[in-house]
């Protein structure tokens, strides 16, 4: 699986996913600047965390308009994946690629801790690995990971099986009571990442990529990794 | 021409930020202050002179730029 791995100014996750792509597919992925109108042909394109731009604005709203976003969109349209993590699903939701918006966190506090996730369903590219209603824990690291859409939109994705991960109790409950412990920062719901609709495009707050080795406490991001490289390779 | 744009986060969109202002303006004393609702304002100098075609591009930029649509609302003032 040959991925790319997009770099803006202020992105500094790229080098965990980076890492995380070489220790399950044996290569390193190539690092697209975020002025490229045009990079090598890519099975995967993943959009990393950071502050791209700062945060300027609306965290995403410049990078969604990068020149290279407008070369990911083609792609995307075309079916190529997207894997959008942290600042990436911003971006990837500014740029119209995912339903919703990621907001404030409702505390308004920064959170950086560990979070348990329901995934729900094993049908995708991306969690082909897990299996529907698997409780997983990776990271967060976020200000800005408040998701929100209007009703009707939220309607819609719970419809067609958009709702790719939601916070969760360790017992795998989702209570969607808003600043509950499950819920780290008020998401609709308790979303925590999306699918577009033809679910080859996914978003979601936490960082798998940091959640693949034992020595920094946990694996469960590992079988995300693994499943796209089976699904692309 | 001088524009100024106001970006406002639309009814029933939760504004944590407003409500922390509201909390501590009522701690300082100001206790007639009810409901807060925090939002942006951006100045822009536009080398436009028909108003019209201020208006329409304005409105373009704010729908592609400017404001998210899915949770902000905008308005445009032009100054002249």
């Amino acid at each position: 699986m040959k991925a790319a791995v997009l770099v803006f100014p202020g992105s500094n996750r790229e080098g965990d996913v980076a890492h995380a792509l070489e220790r399950v597919t044996g290569r390193r992925p190539q690092m697209v600047w975020h002025g490229a109108g045009d990079f090598d042909k890519a099975d995967l394109i993943v959009i990393p965390g950071g502050f791209s731009y700062g945060d300027y604005l609306r965290c995403g709203a410049m990078a969604a308009q990068s020149p290279v976003m407008a070369e990911v969109k083609r792609r995307a349209s075309q079916g190529v994946p997207v894997l959008a993590i942290c600042n990436g699903f911003q971006i990837a939701a500014e740029a119209g690629l995912l339903p919703g918006v990621l907001m404030r966190n409702a505390h308004l506090k920064f959170v950086c801790h560990d979070v348990h996730l329901r995934v729900e369903t094993s049908q995708s590219l991306f969690t082909s690995h897990y299996h529907g209603g698997q409780v997983i824990r990776v990271p967060v690291a976020h200000a800005e990971g408040n998701y929100f859409a209007d009703e009707a939109t939220l309607n819609r994705i719970e419809d067609r099986g958009q709702v790719a991960f939601r916070y969760c109790a360790p017992d795998g409950t989702v209570d969607g009571a808003k600043g509950s412990d499950a819920n780290p920062n008020g998401s609709i719901r308790n979303i925590a990442g999306v699918y577009n609709e033809g679910k080859t495009v996914m978003g979601l707050m936490p960082h798998p990529e940091n959640a693949i080795e034992v020595m920094f406490g946990g694996v469960d991001g590992r079988a995300l990794f693994e499943g796209l490289v089976e699904a692309l390779a | 021409m001088k524009v100024r744009v106001h970006v406002t986060l639309k009814n029933g969109v939760l504004d944590p930020q407003g409500k922390a202002i509201g909390h501590s303006l009522n701690r300082l004393g100001f206790a007639e202050v009810g409901e807060v609702r925090q939002g942006k304002y951006i100045e822009l100098e536009l080398a436009e002179t028909d108003k019209a075609k201020a208006k329409a591009r304005l409105d373009e930029m704010c729908r592609k730029l400017l404001a998210n649509t899915v949770i902000e609302n905008y308005s445009i003032e032009l100054v002249g």
